[in-house]
């Protein structure tokens, strides 16, 4: 049960959204941009870094819900999110992704774990300056969404097929939808 | 005050291309995401509210400092004192020992929500929001609170996560605290707004 009287049956982050739209409103324009927003990066790989995160910070509406939206946009590749879940450095992502992964997981930790050696080794991998700011803002944005659901004790679907739906809707209409 | 220079700033983890110190370093590389995250911060810290902008502000602070991010504590904690009629020794009481603070009850209860957030939001138990509520917090208030100390988990990492500089003068943070109380964090995060004059300019 929700630590506060949220509006009934919403799942997840969806509950606080409707309990006060005044902050969810950037808070929705701010995961928008940061994956489907226009980026080098692919939808698929930001939402991986996103699952990442928030499979590391144990929340399971978050982890399930983006593992489902990178899927759909790795054409219902769930195998491939979940090896990245599992050991993103054993995963068939590429070298640049396993470095920008490196650092979201440090960031999930503490920004002040991020090092020189973690920055220079994505750069040589190719990221971009744009792509290693997304990334730290992704694995930071995931260390907010995923307390304010856990931290109210929104609720968590159980059923799989729930997901499923969330993230195809996640992955096709975007984060910004006029009803909700 | 001596205006900070690109010399005198430590390189961040990428080129920011500008040499402002701590989030306005990288909000104005990436305005796209800097512009919701300023309107959520203004809404949470600055909107109307039962909680007094120096409360809210506090436990920006509190949050802040539990991760140990230090351009983060400092000007909250500065912007925090600015609301509260300069009192600083405060700021660095709820900062230290909570508990102990000449604050509200329920402000030491909802302090304890955040911090808890800021461990995880897994940590905070109905117990703890039991405590506020019969100390007279509301739905709203307790919500805020929790949003609060996520979006300041957010924006510790970004700060620390980027390597960004932070002054050391304490006076820098007590003018930007100034600023920003009477303009807000959308406006002040502006360069060159007209009405506006930064002090690292």
């Amino acid at each position: 049960m929700p630590h506060i009287a949220l509006p009934e049956g919403l799942p997840g982050i969806t509950g606080g959204f409707a309990f006060r739209p005044d902050t969810a409103r950037p808070m929705r324009e701010l995961a928008e941009i940061l994956l489907r927003g226009p980026s080098t990066l692919t939808s698929g790989e930001r939402e991986m870094i996103a699952t990442f995160v928030s499979h590391r910070n144990g929340c399971d509406f978050c982890q399930l819900s983006h593992r489902a939206a990178a899927a759909h946009h790795l054409d219902g590749n769930y195998e491939l999110v979940d090896a990245v879940k599992r050991d993103a450095e054993g995963a068939p992502i590429s070298s640049k992704l396993k470095a920008l992964l490196a650092i979201a997981g440090k960031v999930q930790q503490d920004g002040k774990l991020v090092a020189a050696t973690d920055v220079d080794r994505a750069r040589s991998a190719g990221a971009t300056d744009l792509e290693i700011h997304d990334a730290v803002l992704i694995a930071a944005a995931f260390s907010m969404f995923n307390r304010y659901v856990d931290g109210l004790a929104t609720f968590t679907p159980k059923d799989p097929a729930a997901y499923d739906a969330m993230g195809r809707r996640m992955a096709k209409e975007g984060y910004v939808r006029p009803n909700g | 005050m001596s205006a900070p220079t690109a010399k005198s700033a430590p390189p961040a983890h990428i080129d920011l291309q500008n040499d402002l110190p701590g989030i306005r370093g990288p909000m104005t590389f990436r305005p796209e995401t800097a512009r919701p995250l300023n309107e959520l911060v203004d809404v949470l810290l600055r909107g109307p509210h039962t909680l007094t902008p120096g409360e809210r502000e506090l436990i920006a602070t509190y949050v802040s400092a539990r991760n140990d991010c230090r351009y983060c504590q400092t000007i909250h904690g500065a912007i925090a004192a600015h609301h509260l009629g300069g009192d600083e020794a405060l700021v660095l009481d709820v900062k230290r020992d909570a508990e102990r603070a000449a604050i509200s009850d329920k402000l030491k209860a909802l302090l304890v929500i955040a911090g808890k957030t800021a461990d995880s939001g897994r940590l905070v138990t109905a117990e703890d929001v039991e405590r506020a509520r019969a100390l007279g917090a509301t739905d709203l208030e307790i919500h805020d609170t929790v949003l609060i100390a996520a979006v300041f988990c957010l924006c510790n990492r970004y700060v620390d996560g980027l390597a960004t500089w932070a002054p050391d003068d304490p006076d820098f943070y007590r003018q930007r605290a100034a600023l920003i109380a009477e303009h807000g964090y959308t406006a002040s995060t502006l360069t060159a707004s007209p009405g506006i004059s930064p002090h690292h300019s």
